[in-house]
């Protein structure tokens, strides 16, 4: 209990007849970074909206570091990224980054901003000039620059090039290990596993599944064998345990609850079978099926 | 809960004064680089007042009327309406299209500093306006006025901007950033010329006369008239409650819709 910075307890939200959120219960620890997992509708950004105010539940409670999203002294200590931030095209980043500072009692340092978002040589260029990844640099500037001790970040790493999002990774870490907690929506699923301490999947207005990326993915036994034989797939398809069953070239893949019993009978019955390989399901794996059981 | 607030002290407030001058600063550099509002508003009024009031005008001095000072009043209201319907108007429904409104309400931002920021730049606009206007009828159309009256005129123009605000702000609460240029423009032209800010209202039809007083920008033109000592009707305090309630019923429901996002 101590130190949530963000809880939601049996949170409704209703648009007309559906429930965007349907009991959704969620407590974000500080110092943690939650990465929030759905598929599209399932509820990530309604969530968000409430957490930050920008919606009113119609059921259960939703407390920002205690309080309402709605005190201006609880936002205080956040800060956000969203999926579009509609910035002033004729600013200039410079301009926009001494507004959104300006906002908190201790951002950092210019310099630090540039240095932490990538902002090096964009200063004096106006936010109607840059691409769509450099635009997402400065949001994530804005976001990060009142030092918050939660930070919202809805999809931050669409259309950034290969070495922003490295930066935005190595910024992202720096923050949590400085205390900073972090909510983080994405659809690479790389992302979670590479940055989260903590995964909470949600689907149809709850959460589904949550725990460490270890956890969640154990929830899921699958595993992928992948092997050069001449077996017929069809045949395959049907032994007991096995889920799927697809020839790609010389090769089959199989996917299966039980591995090594598949793979004992697999090299029974095939001797020639060779370039043997058995993967776990990653997060990938793991959320497609969870939020297949929901749905 | 309390083992909760104990564990996370409120952040500090920042210094809001700044927040403020910040967003004013911003909201004047945002005019500045966007030359399709600047000009237009600045030349506009200068435009038809060199036009009208001093190459077509014949002088027919008749009485205290004179078209050259009427003039001065009318296209200072004409002008000074402009900051308000449109600074409001339409930058509101496109930052509020655009997705700008819904991350400063996500943002710890003062939510008072937008408003006030637009509305400190729509006054220094129609303090331009009547520097422009005051200029081309002392040195063109030779007006020539007490001082008391220049003070007249400049605080009824600059005050007169805030129903031309609240009205621009309502509809920057309703429509989207598309419709908005030509909302404003359906409201914004027809109203100056039924208010008789174009023609005197005494050259119009009856029935047009008639229905002035159900405009605010009439309001507006009579309280000019009156302060450059041109014929007008009503009293002051009557055009002063007029304006006052326009401002007010437009106002709290933009207010209400921009809150709700």
């Amino acid at each position: 209990m101590q130190n949530v910075v963000l809880q939601f307890a049996d949170v409704i939200k209703r648009y007309g007849a559906s429930n965007a959120l349907d009991g959704l219960d969620l407590r974000v620890q500080g110092g943690e970074l939650l990465a929030l997992l759905g598929p599209n509708g399932a509820g990530k950004t309604t969530a968000i909206a409430l957490g930050l105010g920008l919606l009113d539940a119609d059921g259960g409670e939703v407390h920002l570091f205690g309080q309402s999203p709605h005190a201006l002294a609880a936002r205080r200590g956040i800060g956000v990224m969203l999926q579009s931030a509609g910035l002033p095209e004729t600013l200039k980043v410079r301009e926009l980054l001494a507004q959104a500072r300006a906002a908190y009692a201790q951002p950092y340092d210019t310099g630090d901003c540039v240095r932490m978002a990538g902002l090096d040589g964009l200063m004096d260029r106006r936010y109607g000039k840059l691409s769509g990844g450099q635009q997402r640099r400065v949001q994530f500037a804005l976001a990060i620059c009142g030092r918050p001790r939660l930070l919202f970040l809805d999809e931050p790493t669409v259309g950034l090039d290969i070495e922003a999002r490295e930066t935005m990774w190595r910024t992202i870490r720096a923050l949590v290990a400085d205390g900073c907690a972090i909510v983080l929506t994405t659809h690479y699923l790389e992302e979670a596993e590479a940055l989260a301490d903590r995964v909470a999947v949600i689907a149809q207005g709850r959460i589904v599944a949550a725990g460490s990326v270890a956890q969640v993915r154990a929830r899921v036994a699958q595993k992928r064998i992948r092997c050069v034989s001449a077996l017929d797939t069809g045949v395959v398809a049907a032994w007991p345990q096995v889920r799927s069953a697809n020839r790609n070239g010389e090769r089959i893949e199989v996917v299966t609850d039980a591995a090594e019993a598949i793979v004992r009978r697999l090299l029974a019955e095939d001797a020639s079978l060779g370039e043997l390989e058995i993967q776990r399901a990653g997060l990938a794996e793991a959320f497609v099926e969870i939020t297949r059981a929901v749905a | 809960m309390s083992s909760m607030s104990a564990a996370v002290s409120a952040p500090s407030a920042p210094n809001l004064l700044r927040c403020y001058a910040i967003e004013a600063k911003h909201e004047f550099l945002r005019l500045l680089r966007t030359p399709m509002f600047c000009i237009p508003t600045l030349v506009f009024p200068a435009m038809f007042y060199l036009l009208f009031g001093v190459l077509m005008n014949h002088g027919h001095n008749t009485g205290p009327f004179d078209p050259a000072t009427y003039m001065l009043a009318g296209y200072g209201v004409f002008g000074v309406m402009a900051p308000g319907l449109f600074g409001f108007g339409v930058s509101v429904a496109i930052d509020r299209d655009r997705g700008w409104l819904q991350w400063r309400r996500a943002m710890p931002l003062p939510p008072g500093a937008y408003l006030a920021a637009k509305l400190a730049m729509a006054m220094l606009f129609a303090a331009v306006v009547f520097a422009i206007l005051a200029t081309i009828a002392v040195t063109i159309a030779g007006v020539h006025l007490a001082p008391s009256s220049w003070a007249r005129l400049f605080v009824v123009e600059v005050f007169g901007v805030l129903p031309f605000c609240a009205i621009g702000l309502f509809v920057g609460s309703a429509v989207s950033g598309q419709a908005a240029p030509a909302i404003i423009n359906l409201i914004y032209l027809p109203l100056s010329f039924l208010s008789g800010l174009w023609l005197p209202l005494s050259v119009m039809p009856a029935f047009l006369r008639e229905i002035a007083p159900l405009w605010p920008a009439y309001h507006l033109g009579q309280l000019a008239y009156a302060a450059v000592g041109q014929p007008s009707m009503g009293s002051t305090l009557s055009h002063v409650a007029a304006l006052t309630l326009v401002t007010v019923a437009f106002l709290l429901p933009a207010r209400r819709r921009l809150a709700r996002g």
